[in-house]
Parts: structure tokens; C-alpha cells; sequence
């Protein structure tokens, strides 16, 4: 027992030392990243670790060793209510589209130094100034997407695939998946009727819950993350996503299962999103993180990103890679970068935008209803 | 006689089956090889060197195991001298209050603990002008502040059931204070701070909303890791891990029971 006693402390003073250890091997300077979960690739399944590139990438051409510490969160909100806190320090994080608008206006965001993140010319010029950075000075966008319908073929008749009224066709009753999230629910049944999503005119709500009140006895239910094992088992047969999402299924629908074929396609109008790279106020080392930034858009981590995450890429070296096409092959590119007049007109005219509190409000009470009916 | 014996193993087959169909069904899908969570394709340990691929999982896992490790040390130490304390209150009626209060915090929800503990680090670390509140250090202090009521509760017991004449004997035939501490006491009340150290590394190491609140920036650990892959689904790989660590602990368990079972036996050939 007494010996139990002496190595337990030794061990805890190993552990300690080790732990503190880590910065002292001369001047290591550190970067604090905060992104979302498998949202960057990490080096599974022979894939490039971009984080680990970056520290030897940096060593190499400046001299001096950075540690990268990474860390991930799991929803806009919840990065948001960190970084408010203001007790902890982070020098880039991955934001939405709309949490953007909100950090901008509340002053959470530095600024940009673009002169340190020259790889910004290879973001396509549908990706700039859209309606959260309208001048771009605070970010560098990462990746988009686009909503589309995913269908079970062996279930759906290829005739019906078309438009939002499938997910109101009543031939497939109790075969289709709503979103469990007010925003993206009322969303679809926005696009069917053809009302702008931001709107604040209360009728307009109105008409879209009377949309969804109809579609609720067709409904096999609501669901968020479900749907990837729901889709792939067989268990429903229409259902709404992004366009990599789709390809995540795909890889979980077992090869022998006959009943499963997942298609997909892309309903006019349709919701667009944008993640992009900021650098909040809180940051410690500005340079180091559009050093960082500037990386991550050239071509290697850039390409690698893209086919770890399956999301579509802004950046024009991923999209004029030879290596990236072959690896990702014909069908993937085809759905993931569907020919568009302009991404930009679009993303303005359809993208969800942050909404007064008024109207947020008003949109849970009749959500609420939905989800009780 | 018979049929009750059926019936009580039947009974038992259904308890331990309720208890353990989560983690079979785990530890089966781990060695899928395919990404399904439906269908069971082929055995294969793609997940696991998947895993060991994985620098941020692994990195996860690391931080998770200095912050249990690191925590349950202190805390039993801690939590040890406050038992020794609190057993040699002359006043009853003091020494179950002090108890009473020491109890509080285990039947606070962990979500009211963690935002008092994030509020507090926040205000203090406002105070001294620091530019991050939260760090390694907010997050280790919060789990020795969770762990500490359960290593009192668990020695607290060894402390009254000691023989108070064993302590004074020593004393008499010459032990300092410390030596009697060290040489008659503590023996005597280690299977409860073991029992209690153990409690506290595994509460340390699957807390969830303490960490969630007192987190600084740059130590994840991995169950906030596992929360964040909800962007898109939870990865196999992960099951794969949990499966580690459920084996892990299982051999701690089975260890710390075989001693226990030694030192027993020992005791009673002593005695005869």
C-alpha cells in the first residue's frame, strides 16, 4: 500500500511536468482555432491532416514552431454564447452566414488584414460581398451549400421528382422527413409557396403554417440528424438536406440492400448557406491567424478540406483541380456544383437572414403548433 | 425451490441484458466495416485505425485523461483531510451540518454548478484583469469541485469505523501525530478513498455540462469533442473509442476489486 502511495504522486508530478512541458521548447507560439465537428480534414483514411500540415508549413518557412490548438464546437449558437462570455480566447473561427451578420453588428470581429491573406484571390467573385460582409473586410469564406431533396427511387416514381410538392405528395404518406428546426421547416414550405424566407409580414407566416399544418398527417416525422440512418436504412423515403450530406448516406447505405437507391435534386428556389473564416476580437495574435486563414486556401489543405467535408468549396483552386475532380468523380461534381446563372443573386434573394426578435418570436408560437398537431 | 431459481436467474439474465444491450450493440457496430448503424456488413478494425489516425480525437482523449488523472489526485488528497477532519468533531450537531453542506453540491444539477462555477472564474478573472477567465486551470478546479463531496462521502465511513483505540495506541508507543496518520490510519481507511479516487476519475472523465461551462480555449475534452461532430453524424471511429475505454475502465474495475479482495483475506488470516 505504502508503495501505491509513492507512485501515485510521482506519476501525477510526471503528468504535470509533461503537461506544462509542451510550450517550453523555446519560443512556440500558439494558435487557437474553433471550428465545427469533421469539418476539417484530419488525416483519416489516408487523407492529408491540414492543422498538422500547417504547424511543418510554418516551421519551415518562418523558422519558428507554432502549435495549432483545435477545438470544436457544434452549432452557431454555441459559439456564440462562448465567445460572449469573453472569457475565453480564440484567434479564427468557422461562423455561419447569419451568426456573421450578428457578430458584425455587435462588434465581435476584427477586421481583416487582406495584404497577409493574398490567397483571397482564388475566392470566385460570386463569394464576395454577399449580405453579411457587404464591403468583405471581415471574412474569408470556407465552404457553401445548397439544399436539394433526397429520394428512396425504389420508392419514389422518378415522374413525381420534381419541385417542393413531393414532400407534399400524399402517394408517399408516412414516407416523408420535415426538418425539427422552425427556421428550415417553415423554409420549405416558403419556397412552395413562393414567399421570401426573411420576411416579416405576419400573413405570410400564416399561409406558410397552414403549408406544414397540411403536410403534418403525411409526415413519418421530424428529424434532424436521424435522417442520415432513417434515408440509408430504407426506414423513410423523402427527405431534405444539404447536397454533401447526401453523399454522407450514400457511404451508409449498405451495398446488398436493394430496397435503397438515393437520388437526388435541387428544388427552385432553394436555401443557401456560407461558413467563412473570421478572426474575432478576442484574438491574440492577428498575423499568425490570417497566416493560418491564407493556408488553408491554397491548394493542398484547400483540396483536402473539400473532399473530407464533401461541402462545396468558393475557392477556384479546389474547383480547377484535376485531382480533386477524379477523386470525388462525375456524379459528385455534377450535384455539388450544380450550374447556377448566379450564385450570388440567389444566395441574396433566397439564404436565410437573421430575423428581428419580433418575428422570431411569432414564427416558435406557430411553430409550436406544427409540433403539436 | 427450482422455480424461483429459474425465475431469479431469469430476472437477472433480463437486468444484466437492460444494462449492457447499449454497449454490445457498440462494441458490435464498432467492427462494422461499413458506416451503417442499421446493417452490419463485415467485420473490420477500419474504425480503429481510423481512430488512431484521428490527432484531434486522440488529443481529446489525452486532455481528458491529465484533466481525470490530475483532478482525482487532488481531490483525494483533498477530500481525505477534510474527512480526517470532520470525523474528530467533538459537536454532533456541527459535524452534520458540516455534512449536510458537503452534500449540497452532489445534488445540484451539474447545470446549475457549471454556470456558477463559469460566472465566478468570469468575475474573478475580470477582477484580476485577465484576458482569457477561462483556461486548463478554471476547468480543473471545477472537477475537483464536483469530485471532492463524493471522496468525503466515501472515506468518511473508514474514519468511523476504525477502532478510535488503534489511532491512541499509537500515539502511546511513541508515533508522532504523522506517523500514526500514516502508519495505522490510513491503511485502515484506503479501500475508501480507493473506492472514492475511482468514483472521481470516472465522474471526471465523462462530464459533460461542467466542462461545457468552464472550458477555455485550446483544452477540449473528449466528451465536448464527441458533442461538436453533431454537424454531421457521429462517426464510427467514435464507437471504436468507446469501446476502448469501456475495457479500460472494466480492468480497472476487475483490478481494483482483486486487491480489495486480497486485502480481505489477509485481514481475517491477521485476525486468526
Amino acid at each position: 500500500m505504502k508503495k501505491i502511495f509513492a507512485i501515485i504522486p510521482a506519476l501525477a508530478l510526471a503528468v504535470v511536468l509533461l503537461l506544462s512541458c509542451a510550450g517550453c521548447g523555446g519560443k512556440t507560439l500558439t494558435l487557437n482555432v474553433y471550428n465545427w465537428g469533421e469539418y476539417i480534414s484530419d488525416g483519416s483514411e489516408d487523407s492529408l491532416n491540414t492543422v498538422k500540415a500547417f504547424e511543418k508549413w510554418y516551421q519551415e518557412e518562418y523558422g519558428q514552431k507554432v502549435r495549432v490548438n483545435y477545438d470544436t464546437f457544434s452549432s452557431n449558437e454555441d459559439l456564440y454564447a462562448k465567445l460572449s462570455s469573453g472569457a475565453v480566447s480564440y484567434d479564427v473561427i468557422f461562423p455561419s452566414d447569419y451568426m456573421i451578420a450578428r457578430m458584425i453588428d455587435e462588434n465581435m470581429l476584427l477586421p481583416l488584414d487582406y495584404g497577409n491573406i493574398p490567397n483571397f484571390e482564388y475566392i470566385t467573385e460570386d463569394f464576395r460581398n454577399l449580405y453579411y460582409d457587404p464591403q468583405n473586410q471581415f471574412t474569408v469564406p470556407y465552404t457553401y451549400g445548397v439544399v436539394g431533396v433526397i429520394y428512396n427511387a425504389k420508392v419514389v416514381d422518378e415522374s413525381d421528382a420534381s419541385g417542393w410538392d413531393l414532400l407534399w405528395n400524399e402517394k408517399y404518406s408516412g414516407d416523408i422527413l420535415q426538418f425539427n428546426n422552425p427556421r428550415d421547416a417553415f423554409g420549405t414550405a416558403m419556397y412552395k409557396l413562393g414567399i421570401d424566407v426573411n420576411t416579416t409580414d405576419k400573413a405570410d407566416w400564416d399561409a406558410a403554417q397552414a403549408e406544414l399544418l397540411r403536410q403534418r398527417p403525411l409526415l413519418k416525422g421530424m428529424v434532424m440528424d436521424e435522417i442520415y440512418n432513417m434515408m440509408a436504412s430504407g426506414e423513410a423515403a423523402i427527405g431534405t438536406y444539404y447536397a454533401g450530406d447526401y453523399f454522407t448516406m450514400l457511404d451508409m447505405v449498405d451495398e446488398d440492400n436493394d430496397t435503397v437507391d438515393l437520388h437526388f435534386y435541387y428544388p427552385e428556389p432553394t436555401n443557401y448557406y456560407v461558413d467563412a473564416m473570421c478572426i474575432p476580437s478576442c484574438c491574440k495574435n492577428k498575423e499568425l491567424a490570417e497566416i493560418f486563414i491564407n493556408y488553408m486556401l491554397s491548394e493542398e489543405p484547400a483540396v483536402a478540406n473539400a473532399e473530407f467535408t464533401y461541402y462545396a468549396s468558393p475557392n477556384s483552386v479546389v474547383l480547377n483541380s484535376q485531382q480533386y475532380a477524379e477523386d470525388m468523380g462525375e456524379d459528385f461534381m455534377e450535384i455539388i456544383y450544380p450550374p447556377m446563372d448566379s450564385f450570388r443573386n440567389n444566395y441574396q434573394a433566397y439564404a436565410y437572414q437573421n430575423l428581428d426578435a419580433e418575428t422570431l418570436a411569432y414564427i416558435n408560437e406557430l411553430w409550436e403548433k406544427v409540433k403539436i398537431n | 425451490m427450482k422455480k424461483s431459481r429459474v425465475l431469479s436467474r431469469i430476472v437477472i439474465g433480463l437486468t444484466l441484458l437492460f444494462l449492457f444491450a447499449p454497449i454490445a450493440v457498440l462494441i458490435a457496430y464498432s467492427f462494422n466495416s461499413g458506416k451503417s448503424t442499421v446493417v452490419f456488413q463485415d467485420f473490420s478494425f477500419r474504425w480503429y485505425q481510423n481512430l488512431f489516425e484521428d490527432k484531434a480525437a486522440l488529443a481529446a482523449l489525452r486532455n481528458s485523461v491529465v484533466l481525470a488523472v490530475v483532478s482525482t489526485l487532488i481531490s483525494t488528497v483533498m477530500g481525505t483531510f477534510a474527512a480526517y477532519g470532520i470525523s474528530r468533531m467533538r459537536s454532533r450537531f456541527f459535524r452534520s451540518t458540516v455534512m449536510s453542506v458537503t452534500n449540497i453540491p452532489m445534488m445540484n444539477p451539474d447545470i446549475i454548478t457549471g454556470i456558477s462555477l463559469m460566472l465566478m472564474f468570469v468575475f474573478v478573472g475580470t477582477m484580476l484583469g485577465l484576458a482569457e477567465s477561462l483556461s486548463f486551470y478554471t476547468m480543473l478546479i471545477a472537477h475537483i469541485n464536483f469530485s471532492l463531496p463524493y471522496i468525503i462521502l466515501s472515506v468518511l465511513p473508514k474514519f468511523n469505523q476504525m477502532d478510535k483505540a488503534m489511532p491512541e495506541a499509537a500515539l502511546d508507543l511513541g508515533c508522532t501525530p504523522m506517523q500514526s496518520f500514516f502508519k495505522v490510519e490510513l491503511p485502515e481507511i484506503m479501500p475508501g478513498v480507493l473506492t472514492g479516487g475511482l468514483m472521481a476519475f470516472t465522474m471526471s472523465l465523462d462530464d459533460f455540462v461542467i466542462s461545457y461551462f468552464t472550458k477555455g480555449s485550446g483544452f477540449q475534452t473528449l466528451p465536448l469533442y464527441i458533442y461538436s461532430m453533431t454537424k454531421k453524424t457521429v462517426t464510427p471511429k467514435m464507437y471504436a473509442l468507446a469501446t476502448i475505454i469501456f475495457f479500460v475502465i472494466l480492468t480497472l474495475l476487475l483490478i481494483s476489486n482483486l486487491t480489495d479482495q486480497d486485502d480481505g483475506k489477509n485481514h481475517k488470516a491477521k485476525n486468526n
